[in-house]
């Protein structure tokens, strides 16, 4: 059985196209967008203004980032393996948008005359789909790191390695939650599921741990271990530079956004709004956006407060912690569901 | 004869160790704690202080470049070019080459003045010794503080350079301030 034929209808091809190509670019515009107020809000959370001399308030810097990335001589270390030191930065990148192809922005909408639902797509393993890529987003830190030739890069990139393993568990564990409520992989399903509640509330233990599983996912502060400026200069991307540093970077805070939708979408009822509106379905992608900037405001916050945690406290946190809560979470769930119905 | 601690001992007493459930709940609670004194910094606005745009006002007693005096009433220089300040500075960056006063040439009050006079402000490290040696108060330090230039020959101030008032001002710290 195909994953399409699960969808329940077929979308012209062409409309399957100009969509990705609409996601690419939306994602390509976020990702600026969150740099420049990642940046400015860390400032502020630091009672300094951030970046404002490119531009008005500084809005342009990070386009004057990226300007002064791309322009850079690409350059690797003699020791390094050349063609896995090209491509590692370019799975990292692939992955992450992957992964955004599957944050549902609305619900299927008639355009031109078709059905066109506003997601790149929705298959029928949503929460696999995004646990897979954020696993195979790991070979572009591990390779990038080992293929760098330099020990502290390859300590970045083991260091990631463990980090990726301990709380991918948690998060798939948290999800799990959600799935039994829902009845459904779906993520579309899963936000229909939540029109009565936004599963934040029932399953707020869940989103809780499902998120702080993000944070190590995502490589963010504090679980920023594999960049860990402080003790590794850079860990897995220290030898990376240019456009390659770039290709990181923007990875990095894609995934941000990714995390950010997921959650959106599986605990904070996706496009639904609560108090009974149901807007027109043009507002759907900016409720999602909203939702999201305040998920992200929310990774920035979290950055600006705790300083990152030791390796060991890192392991210890993820196994004695956190993988106890979430299938404690899990099995609670299940038993309730089971009891309910 | 061993070695008994007696009263240098010091009794460490601890709490006991929160149990799992009191201490993920004490991690969560100073988490929130945490969060809310990194998002009070925002309503308070950023302390950061503009730089060339905006100056942070020096007190009075700062001592920033050196500057030479004249007399108000006669227009003569107070310097008479005894090199007491260059005898005083640990730096060794001041030089003064005295000269005669002539009834026709006449330059400064005394006997003889400073034919040349030059600090070389980038060895200058601002103690203020010149300031206290000078017997006539001819040499004080100004406030100016913008002393970077391209190249080391520039940073050599001559008399009428130190003479002249220094184009950009510094705000002076009001006496509230």
């Amino acid at each position: 059985m195909s994953v399409l034929a699960l969808v329940g209808y077929y979308e012209p091809w062409w409309v399957q196209v100009l969509k990705s190509i609409v996601i690419f670019a939306v994602a390509l515009q976020l990702v600026p967008v969150v740099l420049i107020a990642e940046r400015k809000l860390l400032g502020r959370f630091q009672s300094r203004y951030g970046p404002n001399r490119v531009g008005p308030f500084g809005l342009l810097q990070p386009m004057a980032d990226i300007l002064k990335l791309l322009t850079k001589e690409q350059f690797r270390p003699t020791t390094s393996v050349g063609l896995l030191f090209a491509v590692a930065p370019v799975i990292s990148i692939l992955t992450a948008v992957a992964a955004f192809a599957l944050i549902p922005f609305g619900d299927t909408q008639r355009i031109f005359g078709t059905r066109v639902g506003l997601y790149g797509v929705d298959v029928s393993i949503g929460p696999l789909y995004l646990l897979a890529f954020g696993a195979i987003a790991f070979y572009g830190v591990m390779l990038g790191g080992w293929s760098s030739g330099s020990k502290y890069s390859f300590l970045g990139a083991m260091r990631g390695a463990a980090q990726l393993i301990s709380y991918e568990v948690s998060q798939g564990l948290a999800l799990l939650g959600v799935l039994f409520s829902s009845q459904t992989l779906s993520l579309t399903g899963i936000v229909h599921a939540q029109a009565g509640m936004w599963y934040v509330v029932p399953q707020f233990a869940g989103c809780l741990i499902f998120l702080i599983a993000g944070f190590a996912e995502t490589n963010r502060a504090p679980f920023d271990l594999t960049e860990a400026d402080a003790e590794l200069v850079g860990g897995y991307n220290t030898e990376f530079g240019g456009g390659r540093f770039a290709s990181y970077y923007f990875a990095e805070y894609l995934n941000v956004l990714v995390v950010s939708g997921i959650t959106t979408t599986v605990f904070l009822g996706g496009w639904l709004l609560p108090f009974g509106l149901h807007p027109p379905g043009w507002v759907d992608p900016l409720v999602v956006l909203a939702k999201m900037s305040l998920v992200t405001f929310l990774f920035i916050w979290i950055r600006a407060t705790l300083p990152r945690l030791r390796y060991d406290q890192l392991m210890s946190f993820g196994w004695k912690a956190l993988l106890p809560l979430a299938t404690l979470n899990a099995l609670v769930t299940a038993i309730v569901v089971v009891a309910t119905h | 004869m061993t070695w008994s601690p007696g009263e240098h001992m010091i009794e460490v007493r601890r709490t006991p160790a929160p149990g799992a459930a009191r201490g993920a709940w004490r991690a969560f609670r100073e988490t929130l704690r945490g969060m809310r004194t990194t998002f009070g910094r925002i309503p308070e606005g950023p302390v950061t202080v503009q730089y060339p745009e905006e100056k942070v006002p020096v007190y009075p007693r700062f001592r920033g470049r050196h500057k030479l005096h004249r007399f108000e009433d006669t227009g003569l220089e107070k310097c008479v070019g005894c090199s007491l300040c260059a005898a005083a500075c640990p730096a060794d960056c001041i030089r003064v080459v005295a000269a005669e006063n002539t009834p026709a040439n006449r330059v400064s009050a005394g006997e003889r003045y400073a034919a040349v006079y030059e600090i070389n402000l980038s060895r200058c490290i601002f103690c203020g010794y010149c300031e206290l040696a000078c017997p006539f108060d001819a040499i004080t330090m100004g406030h100016d503080y913008e002393l970077s230039d391209h190249d080391r020959s520039d940073l050599i101030f001559t008399k009428e350079m130190l003479l002249a008032e220094p184009l950009e001002r510094t705000p002076l710290r009001a006496e509230d301030e």
